[in-house]
């Protein structure tokens, strides 16, 4: 079988994650193509955060294979992983932002460690503030902000490396329905600008107000793919 | 790289009760381990104080012919390690004795021969003012058939050298203590800094920070506070100093321009300071020290 196929940008192949005896997914194949919008979805503790964990490496992988952009993640050296990391632009289900750092330190972080030249990050962190709304907020530390306001500086972190990939582990979770609609939103126009995006979420509303493809899973497995159509 | 700088910076001041454990740790144990270089150097210079001034005498006996006098005084000046040779002749000897009695100068006027011998001198090379040395030559001084007597310096500071070496290697042992004792100390407390911030350190790797990236600061912090428990475990140790000498001076300029002499109760005897190599080779050391720290604790503790 060819693993580089470059329309696809993510293919997993009889994917197996266990935790001691317990298993969190089982038998798990599937492809992503490049500028997809896929949702991910299921109950809680279906294994939604545990997949995607296996994508950018944050727990290893008990069998089967994973390959993002031509990459076998088996086979990829400890030195390398960084690299694979800043594919993806990780909007965490509980934001993981430092808290003893200000908001603009938190997404000066990312923008220094991809090795932007120092004079630019500054520009680049105040243009990435904007984007999400809040540059008055950039003095600021993480634990002082609302939910609304660290899932936003979550998106603008997870957009500063320029990512070709974005996952968004339940970016709408815990907001109202204004806010959650400019997250989406800002997620939309990031896919219009050629990224590839999942979403991982039980907010079936969202899913049907934008459509695209589901992958459904259940206690591990997959329930069922299907394309939802875009309500109008 | 003055961007790592102004980052490891930051770090410290938002870490900053840990960080300064952490340099307080290093700052007493400069401050312990320079205290015993600072007493080892001024102890040991004043044992060469004390040797420089020794000579070792020996008398000639009576009635020894003039000829031998002058051959024993070429065998002693071919001896290893001697330098210099000076006879003194008991007219000389007399004339000394009797300026230095004058209060008793009737005593000394009655006299009706010289009692006191002729004699010789000798200064011993520098680089043999060992007391080794001193017992040495002076024991094969006295084979000599016409020398009567041998004597120098005092014996109790035979005794004292030879107890002061033995502490000079409890010492040198102690130090080495002290100092794996002080790496062990402050990779702890850099291990507390970094458990502090593992969190911080998981996100970093998470979203796609190379290790050295995240490592850098860290090795930098730990080099100034290294540096920074260095300074201030000299600077205690400065002040201690100059309190203890009984010579408080306030200018710190005089430590540039040299080393810094204050006057002890030894006559003639300065006390001084560490020497500017050996105090930066403490500061480097405990830099070093600070680096090892960290280098330890990354090892262990993040497995970076
Ligand atoms: N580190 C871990 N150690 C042990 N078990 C884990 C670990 N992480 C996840 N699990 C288990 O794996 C299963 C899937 O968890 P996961 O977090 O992926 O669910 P989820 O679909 O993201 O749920 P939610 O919608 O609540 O976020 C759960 O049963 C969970 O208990
Ligand atoms: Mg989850």
């Amino acid at each position: 079988m060819q693993f580089s196929d470059n329309t696809f940008i993510i293919r997993a192949f009889h994917v197996h994650k266990r935790y001691g005896s317990k298993s969190a997914l089982v038998d798990i194949s599937f492809d992503v193509c490049e500028n997809e919008f896929l949702f991910l979805t299921g109950p809680s503790g279906a294994g939604k955060t545990t997949l995607l964990k296996m994508l950018y490496l944050g727990e290893p992988v008990s069998e089967g294979q994973i390959v993002v952009d031509g990459v076998n993640l088996s086979r990829i050296s400890r030195r390398r992983v960084p690299f694979l990391r800043r594919k993806f632009g990780i909007i965490f289900q509980d934001y993981k932002l430092i808290p003893t750092k200000n908001v603009f330190e938190n997404i000066a972080l990312v923008v220094e460690a991809v090795g932007t030249k120092r004079r630019l990050v500054r520009k680049k962190v105040n243009s990435l503030l904007r984007t999400v709304g809040i540059e008055g907020k950039a003095k600021a530390f993480p634990p002082s902000l609302s939910g609304g306001e660290q899932q936003r500086v979550a998106v603008a972190r997870a957009v500063a490396g320029n990512p070709g990939i974005i996952l968004a582990d339940e970016p709408t979770g815990s907001l109202d329905t204004e806010s959650a609609g400019i997250i989406f939103n800002l997620l939309k126009s990031f896919h219009a600008r050629g990224a590839t995006v999942i979403i991982a979420t039980h907010d079936i509303e969202l899913i049907r107000k934008t459509g695209g493809r589901v992958i459904v899973l259940e206690q591990g497995r997959v329930q069922a793919a299907t394309t939802i159509p875009k309500l109008t | 790289m003055l961007h790592i700088f102004k980052r490891a910076a930051r770090d410290i001041r938002t870490n900053s009760f840990l960080n300064t454990v952490a340099v307080i740790t290093i700052a007493l144990s400069v401050l312990l381990i320079s205290a015993f270089a600072l007493f080892f150097i001024n102890a040991d210079a004043l044992m060469t104080f004390w040797t420089e001034g020794i000579r070792i005498m020996a008398y000639v006996g009576p009635d020894v012919p003039e000829k031998e006098t002058q051959q024993v005084r070429e065998n002693i000046r071919r001896m290893a390690g001697v330098q210099e040779v000076r006879f003194i002749p008991k007219e000389e000897a007399l004339e000394q004795f009797k300026a230095q009695m004058k209060a008793q100068s009737s005593l000394v006027g009655n006299l009706k021969e010289n009692p006191l011998p002729d004699a010789f001198e000798i200064r011993v090379a520098e680089v043999s003012r060992t007391w080794e040395n001193f017992e040495r030559l002076a024991e094969e001084i006295a084979t000599f058939p016409s020398v009567e007597e041998v004597e120098y310096g005092q014996k109790w500071l035979g005794r004292f050298i030879h107890i002061f070496n033995l502490v000079r290697l409890t010492g040198y042992a102690m130090g080495c203590l002290f100092f794996m004792a002080t790496v062990f100390f402050v990779a702890n407390t850099i291990r507390l800094v970094l458990y502090s911030r593992q969190e911080e350190v998981e996100i970093m790797r998470l979203v796609g920070a190379s290790e050295s990236f995240i490592k850098d600061p860290f090795y930098i912090q730990s080099l100034i506070q290294g540096a920074l428990g260095g300074i201030i475990g000299l600077g205690a140790l400065y002040v201690m100093f100059n309190f203890v000498a009984g010579n408080w001076k306030l200018e710190i300029g005089d430590w540039r321009l040299g080393i810094p002499a204050v006057d002890f109760p030894v006559p003639g005897f300065h006390l001084r300071f560490l020497p500017p190599d050996l105090s930066i080779g403490i500061l480097l050391g405990s830099m070093l020290v600070g680096w090892m720290g960290c280098y330890v604790s990354l090892k262990q503790f993040l497995r970076l």
